[in-house]
């Protein structure tokens, strides 16, 4: 038997997410139950242990997203997982990570909403949550699995990022991903390329907390590893204190947002399918990109010129990407699960060179391939 | 024990943003005492607050400090303690951060035996964002979201800390600032979640608004209303009517949570790897 054959197995999306956090280096997970994420935590709770890592059930999700918070200063790779009201209440701690550059891993499986809506059907509302969830002016990377392989490779690399950027990463997924059985061919460790987050050189005179790099992160030491810091939500300065000082902030909150959105290039990525020669694109992600796929195959034997482009980041929005088709395609067809989150940024980035339609559902029922033939039918 | 002390402290961050006549200098002064006589190893000790005027603390300690979301201090103190139960943790709380918006977390950092240290600043008032009620307010005190006085019936914060799982439990009052300095030295010692509740005067915001005087004349209140707990003891509950005990409230020794679970994880490995040997994996 060959490697990559002993490491071919079925599993479900939630159960490669744990995988994949596992592979990234996670040491911390914090967790408060919700459907459909909770295999994730279940899983963990097993795991975790075997890898000298730590699992708790919080209190709630605030308190979820505060403890990897901690565990992340403290020196380890930190994950919680949610869906849709889950993801609400980690929002402000979302928005701590972000400004005191703590890195860590959401996961949100997306569900019915708004509020409890249908717990266990699948939908993809949190888009805009996902970017603007939490209060102020903040960068936001998320990831869109459209498969359990992705599942596990994506959350590699939210890890990765989370690490490199110091930020919080989010992993939005969708129930279909998430309780879908594929084979996953798992790499070996050794073949996987784990980013860990920069850390200053020992023996400093003096170590500032948030005073950037070249890219724009600053080096992160640990608590109680060589340096006393403080670290704070406020506004503060390269020390880590706070400051009301309007210079400092507006730097401050420049570079956060720059250190993401200067590194275009590094984080976007996207999948791009039959679409050399396309003048109608279908913008899809996660679950609904699998009925995209099988539309466009039966679109083209009809003689449609039709592709499929795939934002696998959707935050940053791949905005470039879609400039480009836009200028090929008088047609973009973005079916989601929402009423048409994603469609305003298709439409701001095509910026009317292509018409931009929605094809939209928010009964908990995931959009067929048929709804997306009869859509690409009527163009 | 002066020097020993001071080195506690960012001198550079002072003078510190609290009014005249707060009591939170004082309970920051019976903090960094409590760390001298605990020979307090400042890189081994993180400090965490939430937000309000008594959170600012941290920005004072030289230690590695946390200022974190409001409410929230203890969930992100427990993700450190458990990442590193190797590290002292201590947890600076107002009245409002802890038992309000942070009472949920409260009451399970309590419930889990966590080895936190909890310090309450306990001004009965939410003061940074100026003088509005609190879970502790007393009864009928005037704040301003209860101008004619609150009808809510406050927490006595030692009674749920004890009935939520606490094992350390003690009150003090910045008028009797080295006893709190003993508490909070007594606290920190302990295995287990301790609470130290710190009765501090916010004269600005709570002192003001219920004729209390100035921060002096708060903390002869502070005196005159309350009663070493040996001889509250001894009262009745008539007799007690309007007044708190002071002291060491409650102590008592349970399994703690991060040491239950350290030792579950290295038995979960060493299973691990006997069945790795015997090849059942
Ligand atoms: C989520 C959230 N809600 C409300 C606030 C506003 N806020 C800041 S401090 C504070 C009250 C602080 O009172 P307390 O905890 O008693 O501390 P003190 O200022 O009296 O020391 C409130 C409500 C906030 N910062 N965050
Ligand atoms: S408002 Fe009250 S608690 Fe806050 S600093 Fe002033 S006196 Fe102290």
């Amino acid at each position: 038997m060959n490697d990559v054959a002993q490491l071919a197995r079925l599993m479900q999306g939630n159960e490669a997410i744990v995988e994949g956090a596992l592979a990234a280096g996670l040491r911390f997970f914090a967790g408060y139950p919700i459907t459909p994420s909770t295999e994730i935590s279940e899983l963990l709770a097993a795991r975790l242990p075997l890898y000298g890592g730590r699992f708790i059930q919080m209190e709630d999700e605030m308190a979820s997203m505060a403890a990897i918070i901690g565990a992340s200063l403290a020196g380890l790779k930190s994950l919680t997982a949610t869906s849709g009201p889950g993801f609400s209440l980690k929002q402000e701690n979302i928005g701590f990570a972000s400004m005191a550059e703590v890195p860590c891993v959401v996961v949100n499986v997306q569900r019915h909403g708004p509020s409890t809506g249908i717990p266990t059907a699948p939908a993809q509302g949190d888009v805009m949550q996902a970017r603007w969830g939490t209060h102020g002016d903040h960068p936001a990377i998320a990831l869109c699995p459209a498969s359990v392989q992705e599942s596990y490779s994506l959350t590699v690399e939210a890890f990765n990022f989370a690490e490199k950027y110091r930020t919080p990463v989010i992993l939005l997924t969708d129930e279909v991903i998430g309780h879908m059985r594929e084979r996953v061919i798992l790499p070996q460790p050794d073949k996987l390329n784990v980013i860990d987050r920069k850390k200053p050189p020992a023996g400093l005179e003096k170590y500032y907390p948030y005073r950037p790099g070249e890219d724009g992160v600053p080096a992160m030491a640990d608590f109680c590893e060589n340096y006393r810091f403080h670290v704070t939500g406020l506004v503060h300065d390269e020390s880590g204190f706070p400051t009301t000082d309007a210079d400092v902030a507006e730097k401050l909150i420049r570079r956060l947002n720059n250190k993401i959105m200067d590194n275009l290039d590094d984080i976007v990525l996207s999948e791009s399918w039959l679409t050399k020669d396309a003048d109608i694109i279908i913008v899809a992600y996660g679950a609904v990109s699998r009925s995209a796929k099988k539309a466009i195959k039966e679109a083209r034997v009809a003689g449609f010129k039709v592709g499929l482009f795939r934002p696998i980041t959707i935050w940053p929005f791949p905005e470039k990407e879609i400039a480009v088709l836009s200028r090929q395609a008088h047609t973009m067809i973005v079916p989601e699960m929402n009423l048409g989150q994603l469609k305003l940024e298709v439409e701001r980035a095509a910026s009317g060179r292509s018409r931009v339609i929605g094809v939209n559902k928010v009964n908990g029922e995931l959009i067929t391939p048929g709804e997306i033939l009869d859509a690409i039918i009527k163009q | 024990m002066q020097n020993n002390v001071n080195k506690y402290l960012r001198s550079e961050k002072l003078p510190h943003i609290w009014c005249p006549g707060c009591g939170n200098g004082i309970v920051l002064g019976a903090i960094t005492r409590a760390f001298g006589l605990l020979d307090c190893d400042q890189d081994n000790t993180v400090v965490v607050s939430g937000i309000g005027c008594s959170s600012r603390a941290t920005g004072y300690l030289d230690f590695c400090t946390l200022h974190t979301t409001h409410g929230r201090a203890l969930a992100f103190a427990t993700g450190i303690k458990m990442a590193r139960p190797e590290l002292k943790v201590f947890v600076l709380m107002g009245d409002g951060d802890s038992t309000g918006i942070g009472g949920n977390h409260f009451i399970h950092a309590a419930r889990r035996n966590i080895d936190l240290t909890a310090i309450i600043f306990n001004n009965s008032i939410y003061g940074m964002t100026g003088g509005q009620s609190s879970p502790l307010s007393p009864l009928n005190s005037r704040a301003t979201t209860a101008p004619q006085g609150t009808f809510e019936r406050p927490f006595d914060l030692a009674e749920l800390a004890r009935g939520a799982g606490a094992t350390y439990v003690a009150r003090g009052t910045t008028y009797h600032a080295n006893m709190l300095t003993q508490l909070i030295r007594n606290g920190a010692d302990h295995k287990g979640f301790s609470v130290v509740e710190a009765v501090t005067a916010c004269p600005i915001s709570y002192g003001r608004r219920n004729k209390m005087g100035n921060g002096y004349d708060m903390l002869l209140w502070q005196k005159e209303h309350s009663v070493p707990v040996e001889k509250a003891r001894k009262l009745t509950p008539l007799e007690m009517e309007g007044k708190f005990a002071i002291g060491e409230l409650y102590k008592a020794d349970a399994p703690e949570f991060t040491d239950i679970y350290e030792r579950f994880i290295e038995e979960k490995q060493k299973k691990n790897e006997e069945e790795r040997h015997r090849g059942v994996n």
